[in-house]
């Protein structure tokens, strides 16, 4: 009886971890198949040297896979240190109460919908960067760097907390015994054996900072170019997506957005596997 | 003795409130008794009138819901024509190509102007269309080749999907470049957000979405207002559009005749368009 019900258990648990896998494989397979017609013959690797210009029959996609790097990437310098030193004073140096209280509010900040923090960068940092940097719009990479970064802070001090609190106590205590500062301890003891919570933080971040399409639309400017300045406007792939898609829905310009998806995707994966690259070489290190 | 008088006196009053009322919800009385659904979508031009129709319905009938959508002018015929909405709304008429692969019913409502716009701060408010091509091309790049200050010209522009745009490519560029460097907004209402809050900005928006918040530009002299969209003087217009899937019927044609109806055209003349009527 007992051993009957663990497996129905077993079973139904796996066929929702099945399914999810199989939703992710499905849509690369769903974008890759509407894709299609513009990946026979190498025609992909055409699309992404030339410029875009529906009009004239060329949807080259290259600036917005450059709008989508600098961006993203961006976004993580800005709200990596960030998130660490707030994740550090909630788990050492806070005292209970306010890290209580400090903790309330970054878990209500992950809930708080993209729309309003574009709202935010439109009305108060696109006048401000505007304002400090004499010539430009205001709408730029630097803006949606930064509003981005405030937007992925709170799920990356999450992932960061979680992974600090995972740490054996024993260890903490042990340091502490040796009469290690709390600094101390936070530096050689909880931050090398909290790395897999640091990764994992880091990818969740990256990948919210990839696929976040309303902040760089709102604020970005959204021209379409390869910026070369930190002021200069961008476009990302997924605000491309969000602007071509109201196209006529058999033009070939409706169809490159589906090339656009895969790029995204294979873009994130390639990420992904990147931060786990590193991530992995570095844990060896700190148990050296 | 003063009883009778005060009766007669609110008696006269309740008549005349009946009356008027009835009169005014004239137009609207198809809609009394019905229930159900309109989805509207597309050309962003075409919300503030759209939004009002919708809300003297709802007020009066609230057993009918309508729900108003932007997405563009390229959306709105796309998002008709496959039967996701009822009302697909474009600022340009649909092309032979799409009327005909969907057979839409296009019901053209009014006349809009799409006008030049800049900030109220910027002293430039004429500019020969031969300037604006060489700016939107990016030819000419501050304001002070055209008599502002010494600043910077911040380019705004529509995606290629929008009615706006197509109309201002147009008739206002000659169908010219539009510089790689210009910034995109996704609406009517965003433009004119973008353009009030950057003072060193030149965009387009509708001629009936203009307000104090940004300043027309005048066209080899011609200002965009909505005098010169009626007289036909101010050249850079088009009509705006609501298309139906096949012929509408049920509430859907109650809801474009009454944009068609005398009060439907006093309400797209109110919020700054030309009556087709």
């Amino acid at each position: 009886m007992m051993i009957n019900r663990d497996k129905t258990f077993k079973t139904a648990l796996f066929i929702c971890a099945a399914a999810s896998a199989l939703a992710t494989l499905l849509i690369f397979g769903f974008l890759l198949v509407f894709g299609l017609p513009l990946f026979k013959g190498g025609q992909f690797f055409l699309l992404l040297g030339r410029p875009w210009a529906p009009g004239q029959g060329m949807y080259g996609f290259l600036p917005m896979i450059a709008g989508t790097a600098a961006i993203s990437l961006l976004s993580l310098v800005v709200a990596f240190p960030i998130s660490l030193g707030v994740s550090f004073f909630l788990h050492s140096l806070a005292p209970a109460a306010l890290g209580k209280i400090l903790k309330r509010l970054v878990q209500f900040m992950t809930g708080v919908p993209t729309v309003i923090y574009g709202f935010i960068g439109v009305f108060l940092l696109v006048p401000l960067i505007r304002e400090m940097f004499e010539n430009g719009s205001g709408m730029c990479v630097l803006s949606a760097s930064l509003m981005l970064g405030l937007l992925i802070s709170p799920t990356m001090i999450l992932f960061f907390s979680d992974g600090f609190a995972a740490v054996d106590k024993k260890y903490i205590q042990a340091a502490r015994a040796l009469g290690a500062t709390r600094v101390q301890t936070l530096l050689f003891v909880v931050l090398p054996n909290a790395w897999r919570g640091l990764m994992t933080g880091l990818i969740m971040a990256l990948g919210r900072a990839m696929g976040d399409t309303l902040i760089a639309l709102m604020i970005a400017g959204n021209a379409v170019n390869v910026p070369s300045s930190l002021l200069d406007p961008a476009r990302t792939l997924t605000s491309h997506i969000a602007l071509v898609s109201a196209a006529d829905y058999h033009s070939m310009e409706f169809k490159s957005i589906f090339a656009c998806g895969v790029t995204l995707y294979l873009l994130n994966a390639a990420a992904v596997i990147a931060i786990r690259r590193f991530g992995a070489v570095g844990k060896d290190k700190a148990h050296v | 003795m003063k009883k009778p008088i005060l009766w007669h006196g609110l008696l006269a009053a309740v008549l005349v409130m009946a009356c008027a009322s009835w009169g005014l919800a004239g137009d609207l009385d198809a809609f009394k008794g019905r229930k159900g659904e309109i989805r509207i979508a597309g050309g962003t031009a075409h919300i503030p009138v759209m939004k009002e129709a919708a809300k003297r319905i709802m007020t009066l009938n609230p057993d009918i819901n309508i729900s108003v959508a932007g997405g563009g002018s390229g959306l709105g015929i796309k998002q008709v024509g496959e039967g996701l909405v009822d009302i697909g709304n474009s600022g340009r008429k649909p092309t032979d190509d799409e009327a005909g692969k969907y057979g839409l019913g296009m019901y053209k409502w009014a006349i809009d102007g799409v006008g030049v716009v800049v900030n109220p701060k910027n002293s430039v408010k004429s500019l020969t269309k031969a300037q604006l091509k060489d700016v939107y091309a990016g030819k000419i790049v501050n304001w002070k080749e055209l008599g502002g200050e010494d600043k910077g010209i911040n380019l705004y522009t529509r995606d290629e999907s929008s009615g706006t745009r197509e109309v201002f490519w147009k008739k206002a560029l000659g169908k010219g470049e539009i510089s790689s460097k210009a910034l995109f907004v996704q609406s009517n209402g965003a433009m004119k957000t973008a353009i009030a809050n950057d003072p060193y900005s030149i965009g387009y928006v509708s001629v009936g979405h203009m307000d104090s918040s940004v300043a027309g530009v005048a066209l080899d002299g011609k200002a965009p207002t909505l005098e010169n969209v009626k007289s036909g003087e101010y050249g850079v217009a088009r009509g705006l559009y609501s298309n139906t899937k096949g012929e509408p019927t049920g509430l859907t044609q109650l809801f474009i005749n009454y944009l068609m109806s005398d009060e439907g055209q006093a309400l797209a003349a109110a919020k700054g368009f030309v009556p087709v009527k």
